[in-house]
């Protein structure tokens, strides 16, 4: 199964869907109103997208449907997709260019975020294309975390820097690094343990490891991604704030939507954060990460 | 970021706007019905939960009188917040056991749900009223997860059955049964793979190990952060599987936690526990009424007290109490008393229960385990007569503190102006009398 059907898959299999409840909206309704717009409005934050998000995104449509006289329902579902789209492609993720070896790439997030795995599916895109990778064991807190990285490694065919449970993580990370520079390596991924960005001694220990990689590696790219479940509400916004407090985070990997969840609180965080989505995670096979891509996106959340 | 986090004030303008009615119109509930929808859906309630929550509340408060003490709006409130605590409370939240030992308990959920580490602390929980629990590996998928539940097991020295090498979770399950009652474990908790409730082959193995294993309970462990999703999770898993209660998990972080009440509402199964952080004794029996006020934002002033009257030892505070009265409060009691404010859990939490205490000015408020056993260190290299009558302490005996206690001079001097402030406080706080934990929104912590 390709990507996109994979995705849409889960993006439409409940009955529930978005599209299924936008094309019954529109069905329902012969012409524009606001009980169309209340419906629409609903519709958005049953997807996760947030109150506040979604009034603004029924505003902006309402503010459309009055300049472009639109008449038909249907031009409305329309119009709300491309009005969505925008937020999306109003901040692209730019990858910075490539400089010194190795790359880093430094991965963070809440509790069972899927951090780890992420980090086994994007070393396997790396080692795919032929690129040299190793990999820090920076969670050392979790039970068996670094064998379970361990075993993703293997499978991406990464090199593999570890130290003991209960080890200083940043040691770990400074560790990688030799080796990483030792060994001419072209990536290192650094895994953290999952934390909840209110814990501020947490979040400290994490300033503290990327500090280590941009004071030990200053000539190399740095990217820093936020892993965040698609199934996650509200709070998700927290998390990016907070989060790109300590490590400044360039992109995040919206994970598990291979699920019924929407992630549509991504909305909400390129709005108020401008942060933008890198990846996205379709499945627990290895080959079920994607580069995220707008449209398809936010075709997948309107497909029939 | 969170918008709604001032529904206490928006409440309390509609509040002050209709004071001296005797009897709540429907226009008053309209007002307080769209704060609460909004604060609902913010903490993630899902949308239809909201929707029949508030048309519910709408009837029960319509044409009700306003009770003596509280305005229109005080009264809404107080029957929206009385019908939550009743919605996410009502049955019995104990665990069962099954006449016929051993207990089986089945842990599901979606991935990263945190069912190893619930299954850790449950364990660890009922091993407390004299049992011997046996947990049972059967994440077969997961890379390594079968070892995280044995890192556990032996963390908390529970024993753990696994099979390293069988590919069916389902035989597993049947064998540690018959592990379990050939060498007298009981309860047995079953921690199975994080799976997608749309996945059908992966529900399929839940149904047939339901079906074997006979478990007294299938606990759904759901995460707190969980959005509008929650509603389609706990549908299928308790269609499709039936499920006897619920685990909330993360409750530690800051979300508003409305899933609790969508999963409540959709299942009508109980909500059991509540975990709290990531040590294995992080788990509380679940309060509807604190969670009510969490999802609505009001603050939690019943937690507050309630956590304070657990730490402090009444009659502890009786002997403080009749010293304080007689002669003050010296460095022996700023100790002790500072030892009980770090058992009662970082600071900042605690605070941040105070309704309108706002949780942005607490950063760097959480109690410091290092820096109390600094403080520690310090009035332990006291003499008796240093502790109980600070103000002989000269610089000369600063310097003996100091070096005694391997700190700086500077450290004495500043344990030394913290307890001073404290002190003042208590003086302040005695002549309150019993509405002195009020003073605590001001109190100068020295942490
Ligand atoms: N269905 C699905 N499951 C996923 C996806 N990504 C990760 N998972 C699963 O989610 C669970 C948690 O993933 P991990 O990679 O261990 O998450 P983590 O963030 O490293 O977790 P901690 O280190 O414990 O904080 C595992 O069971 C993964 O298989 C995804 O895109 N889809
Ligand atoms: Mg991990």
């Amino acid at each position: 199964m390709g990507f996109f059907e994979k995705l849409k898959k889960g993006l439409t299999k409940t009955k529930e869907n978005l599209i299924g409840k936008i094309d019954n909206a529109i069905k329902s309704f012969t012409k524009i109103d606001e009980d169309l717009m209340d419906e629409l409005e609903e519709i958005l934050i049953s997807a996760d997208v947030g109150v506040s998000t979604s009034m603004e995104l029924i505003d902006n449509l309402r503010e459309s449907v009055r300049s472009k006289k639109m008449k038909d329902p249907k031009e409305v579902a329309n119009e709300l997709k491309e009005l969505m789209k925008n937020i999306l492609l109003e901040k692209k993720y730019e990858q910075k260019p490539e400089q010194e070896k190795p790359n880093v790439i430094l991965v963070a997030g809440v509790n069972g975020a899927g951090k780890t795995t992420s980090i086994g599916k994007i070393s396997k895109l790396l080692t795919s294309q032929g690129k040299k990778v190793v990999i820090a064991a920076g969670d050392t807190f979790r039970a068996a975390a670094i064998d379970q990285l361990e075993i993703w490694a293997k499978r991406a065919g990464a090199d593999f820097v570890r130290q003991r449970e209960g080890s200083d993580p940043a040691a770990v990370v400074y560790d990688a690094i030799v080796a990483s520079k030792a060994r001419s390596a072209d990536y290192l991924i650094c895994d953290t343990a999952g934390r909840l960005h209110n814990k501020k001694n947490l979040m400290m220990e994490l300033n503290k490891i990327y500090r280590v990689i941009k004071r030990e590696l200053p000539q190399s790219r740095v990217e820093t991604f936020l892993v965040i479940d698609a199934t996650t509400g509200q709070n998700a916004v927290n998390q990016a704030e907070v989060f790109s407090e300590a490590i400044d985070v360039d992109g995040i990997i919206l994970t598990k939507l291979d699920g019924t969840a929407k992630g549509g609180i991504i909305f909400s965080i390129y709005k108020q954060l401008n942060i933008p989505v890198k990846y996205i995670g379709v499945g627990e096979q290895i080959d079920d990460l994607k580069d995220f891509d707008e449209e398809m996106f936010v075709n997948a959340m309107f497909a029939e | 970021m969170a918008i709604f986090e001032g529904l206490s004030s928006k409440l309390q303008d509609i509040v002050n706007k209709l004071k001296g009615k005797v009897r709540i119109t429907e226009k008053d509930i309209k007002e307080v019905m769209r704060e609460i929808r909004m604060a609902l859906l913010e903490a993630d309630v899902n949308y239809k939960v909201v929707k029949d929550f508030t048309n519910s509340v709408t009837e029960k408060a319509l044409g009700s009188d306003v009770l003596e003490s509280l305005t229109p709006g005080q009264q809404v409130i107080k029957i929206v917040y009385d019908e939550m605590t009743a919605l996410l409370g009502g049955t019995t939240a104990k665990l069962t056991y099954s006449s016929k030992p051993p207990t089986v308990y089945m842990l599901v959920g979606l991935q990263g749900s945190g069912k190893t580490t619930s299954c850790g602390k449950i364990a660890n929980l009922l091993r407390k009223d004299n049992k011997k629990p046996l947990m049972v590996a059967c994440d077969i998928y997961r890379p390594a997860a079968i070892k995280q539940l044995q890192v556990v097991g032996s963390q908390l020295n529970i024993d753990v059955y696994a099979e390293e090498n069988n590919k069916n979770a389902v035989a597993i399950a049947e064998n540690a049964i018959k592990h379990a009652q050939r060498n007298g474990y009981d309860p047995v908790l079953i921690d199975t793979a994080g799976r997608l409730h749309i996945n059908e082959e992966l529900m399929q193995e839940l149904r047939d190990m339901k079906a074997k294993v006979k478990p007294m309970e299938i606990l759904l462990v759901v995460d707190a952060m969980t959005g509008q999703d929650a509603v389609n999770v706990a549908k299928s898993f308790s269609e499709e599987l039936g499920i006897d209660g619920i685990i909330l998990t993360k409750l530690d972080g800051d979300t508003r936690g409305g899933a609790a009440l969508t999963v409540k509402t959709v299942t009508g199964k109980p909500i059991k526990f509540a975990s709290v952080g990531e040590k294995l004794n992080d788990i509380e029996p679940f309060h509807p009424d604190r969670m009510a006020s969490r999802i609505l934002g009001m603050g939690d002033v019943l937690s507050l007290i309630e956590k304070a009257q657990e730490s402090f030892d009444e009659k502890k505070a009786l002997e403080m109490e009749q010293k304080l009265r007689s002669k003050g409060f010296d460095l022996n009691d700023f100790l002790e008393q500072m030892e009980e404010m770090q058992k009662m859990g970082p600071l900042d939490q605690l605070l941040g229960m105070i309704p309108g205490f706002d949780s942005k000015a607490m950063k760097g408020l959480s109690v410091d385990e290092n820096r109390l056993k600094r403080i520690k260190a310090i009035i332990q290299s006291m003499t008796k007569k240093e502790r109980s009558n600070p103000d002989i302490i000269n610089a000369s005996r600063k310097k003996r503190i100091a070096s005694g206690s391997g700190t700086e001079v500077q450290d004495v001097n500043r344990l030394l102006k913290d307890f001073e402030q404290v002190n003042k406080l208590m003086k302040m706080m005695n002549k309150k009398g019993k509405r002195g934990l009020k003073g605590m929104k001001n109190m100068p912590f020295p942490f």
